[in-house]
């Protein structure tokens, strides 16, 4: 059986070519093992091969970083690796932002898994938690010891497609990615035993922290309405008739964009919702109730509004994430804005 | 109050010519039942079928499941206020056939009806794939509105468990547990050294087919109130709503609510057991606040220490839950939170609607978002037709050979609030 391959990066530094003096080297491929990699490839073991080095300056690859990411990427994609391995960084800023750059670039664009390592301060941490397998190390060089077997031991695991189970057990930075498993005791047993322990005043371990939420801030007040162009965007899952786009009817993937341009009124033979989160009956029944597109046509005509906007958008809130919604809405409100849209009604179930 | 549940093991279910309960094993008379379900005219047709534990067996669509049950001494009756008289219950002994489910189907709205896999993978998300379960497919006559069908399907349901609990009133029990809270300050002197714990249930009532029913009171019209947890098992709280599979309360879990269990099992030792709050989940901002305010009010007034608050259905409800919590922990009294999650297929969306800091103790019933792949079974028992269409399923979902992938959203009581599984989540 031929060996795994993994291609290494470390920075000028690493690399014994010097310190900040040299950070401009740009990215240099060399055959083997250099610097740190030799203990790495000892941890990592005899299947496994650390068949080449790519060494670049801190400072170069931060300042032309897509031309930086473009030459490291072809020097990683030559060797075509079984994984990648950029770092230990520990405490370093520019070489962490540099290891997590790149190893997000070569998981997504070579479809190469990648690990980095780093001290959970670095600023690469905070950028690339979500992205990569970021093992944690202490905070400076000293702490290489303790970083390398750490370090092989995911390595392995992802190179041997195993199972990775999480962030303790396996010495990975937190990533934030909920997952399921079945506990040794059902939920109201947990829930008890939390309270009395909440009530002792003794330690508890909450099964799900609480996120930080972002507040939205209301927009300017439209000065004169006789003049706007008002958009309708719902979360109600008002379709054509038919759900021609096939929206979910909950955990949206997809919103849909739709021309009404000459619609007056809303049908019970034209528009139904695809939301399933609600009784659809009286939606189906005339889709105005919540995409009011029959009241904005009189206030058009009325001259109360300016226009209506041709299209409206709408996807299903039902289950839907906010990391999908928020995706959602970042594409359609720039359509939004291009358009010359002054304000959107927005419509929820 | 004071109840003895006595159980009587069912071990196995199988068709007969009238209904009985013979050593452990539970018959079941096709004509009776529909008879018994067709006596309403809004039901066109009812298919009735079993499905057993390890069976390759698939129900779907689901809508409710239900424990017979009868009461056998003391006020009432079974589901008071709906099938028998408007009686305080929750006193005397009821017998319950341990191991028995009746399962109601039909496609009511499509969208929001459930899977029960008897066997596989799926299986092991739902806790009535270990069940003796006796299943009714309802069909309703042309023209119905949903919320109609949802109505003669749910008292098709509720008649059917009552009529075969009443299969148990004169057998033995094979165990019997005894559950007892007593008037407020008695209770509160029995244990005067144990911090006073109570429970605030909330009721899934946000309308249109999204009801839960107390003592027959619709309870999106009902201010929170008091009740003894022995009246819940009696079948004081039943479910009348169509909302996701995974985290929507059957009457199965009502009766059985593993929180009261739960609390009942630490009365005494850890904690004192005070009794119960219900409160619902109505989608108007001033019953939200008028509901949560109330809550909070009710911990205070009953001198509690500590409380836990139970969730139903997820989205508009979690802004209910943080409200509750936030103003019970406001009022000094310590909280733990139930709920599940949405946080996407790959997990890494947040996961409520809502958040506060005060909520640090939340146990969670896992990520309904996560995909799941159920394989083909031998038979279904209702119909696949909308299986695409089913909150947590999308295009594609019912794959050629007839296997379904699917979120565990479209499982019945996958990541049920009240803990009742052992499915959990935690942050990778």
């Amino acid at each position: 059986m031929s060996k795994f391959k993994v291609v290494h990066y470390i920075n000028q530094f690493f690399a014994g070519i010097g310190g900040e003096e040299k950070a401009d080297i740009k990215p240099e491929l060399r055959e083997g093992v250099v610097g740190p990699g030799m203990a790495l490839q000892g941890a990592l073991g005899e299947d496994v091969e650390i068949v080449a080095t790519i060494i670049c300056g801190d400072s170069y690859f931060n300042e032309n970083l897509e031309e930086a990411q473009k030459e490291v990427l072809a020097m990683v994609e030559k060797h075509n690796p079984d994984l990648f391995i950029a770092g230990p960084a520990f405490n370093a800023g520019r070489y962490g932002t540099a290891c997590g750059t790149i190893a997000k670039a070569v998981q997504n664009n070579l479809g190469i898994k990648s690990v980095t390592a780093m001290y959970i301060e670095n600023p690469g941490v905070d950028m690339y938690r979500k992205d990569l397998f970021i093992v944690e190390t202490g905070n400076s060089a000293a702490a290489m010891r303790k970083a390398v077997p750490a370090i092989a031991k995911l390595a392995l695991k992802l190179i041997n497609n195993e199972t990775i189970g999480g962030p303790s057990e396996e010495g990975y930075i937190e990533r934030g990615v909920r997952v399921n498993y079945f506990a040794d005791k059902i939920g109201a047993e947990r829930a008890v035993d939390m309270l009395v322990k909440k009530l002792k005043g003794e330690e508890f371990k909450t099964e799900y922290p609480m996120p930080v939420f972002d507040n939205v801030e209301p927009g300017k007040a439209i000065v004169d309405l006789s003049k706007a162009k008002i958009a309708l965007v719902t979360s109600g899952g008002i379709v054509p008739k038919g759900n021609p786009d096939k929206i979910e009817s909950s955990s949206a993937s997809k919103y849909g964009k739709y021309d009404i341009d000459g619609v007056m009124d809303l049908t019970e033979a034209t528009y139904e919702t695809a939301h399933g989160g609600y009784d659809p009956v009286y939606a189906n029944e005339d889709s105005d109730r919540v995409l009011p597109v029959d009241v904005l046509r009189d206030l058009e005509k009325e001259g109360a509004i300016g226009e209506l906007h041709r299209y409206f958008y709408t996807t299903t809130g039902n289950g839907t994430s906010v990391k999908n919604s928020r995706a959602f809405a970042d594409e359609f409100a720039q359509e939004l804005l291009a358009d010359g849209v002054d304000a959107v009604i927005l419509t929820s179930t | 109050m004071r109840l003895e549940l006595g159980e009587i093991l069912i071990s196995d279910v199988q068709f007969g010519d009238v209904c009985k309960v013979e050593n452990g094993i539970l018959y079941v008379s096709k004509e009776e039942i529909s008879a018994l379900v067709l006596e309403d005219e809004h039901i066109k047709s009812v298919e009735i079928d079993l499905a057993k534990p390890g069976e390759e067996v698939r129900i779907t669509p689901v809508k409710d499941v239900i424990q017979p049950r009868v009461k056998v001494e003391g006020k009432g009756g079974i589901f008071p206020g709906v099938i028998s008289e408007v009686e305080t219950v929750g006193e005397g002994r009821t017998h319950v056939l341990q191991g028995a489910a009746v399962v109601t189907c039909g496609k009511i709205v499509g969208f929001q009806e459930g899977i029960i896999d008897m066997t596989g993978p799926g299986a092991e998300y739902t806790p009535f794939s270990k069940l003796n379960n006796v299943v009714m497919v309802i069909e309703p006559v042309e023209g119905l509105k949903q919320h109609d069908y949802e109505r003669a399907a749910r008292m098709a349901g509720l008649k059917t468990a009552a009529f075969l609990g009443e299969l148990a009133r004169d057998l033995t029990p094979d165990k019997i547990d005894v559950y007892e809270t007593k008037p407020l300050f008695e209770q509160a002197n029995e244990y005067p050294d144990l911090p006073k714990v109570g429970y605030v249930y909330m009721l899934q009532t946000q309308g249109l087919l999204h009801d839960t029913y107390v003592y027959g009171v619709d309870a999106k019209k009902i201010v929170p109130t008091v009740l003894y947890p022995t009246e819940i098992m009696d079948g004081a709280i039943l479910s009348g709503n169509c909302v996701s599979a995974c985290d929507k309360n059957t009457t199965y879990h009502h009766l059985n609510n593993p929180i009261i269990k739960s609390l009942y099992a630490q009365h005494g030792k850890e904690i004192n057991f005070m009794g119960v709050i219900i409160t619902n989940e109505n989608v108007y901002l001033a019953d939200k606040h008028r509901s949560s305010n109330w809550t909070a009010k009710f911990t205070k007034y009953l001198g509690l220490d500590g409380a836990i608050v139970s969730q139903e259905g997820f989205g508009n409800p979690d802004t209910d839950l943080i409200m509750n919590c936030k103003k019970i922990e406001a009022e000094g009294v310590k909280t733990v939170i139930v709920t599940d999650e949405y946080a996407g297929r790959d997990g890494s969306s947040q996961s409520l609607a809502d958040a506060d800091p005060a909520a640090n103790a939340v146990v969670t019933g896992g990520n309904a978002n996560q995909l799941i792949v159920l394989p083909p079974m031998k038979k279904v028992i209702g119909m696949l037709d909308y299986t695409d269409k089913i909150a947590g399923g999308f295009a594609g979902s019912l794959r050629p050979d007839g296997s379904i992938e699917a979120e565990i959203q479209v499982i019945t009581g996958a990541t049920n609030e009240l803990g009742f599984n052992k499915l959990t989540a935690q942050t990778f």
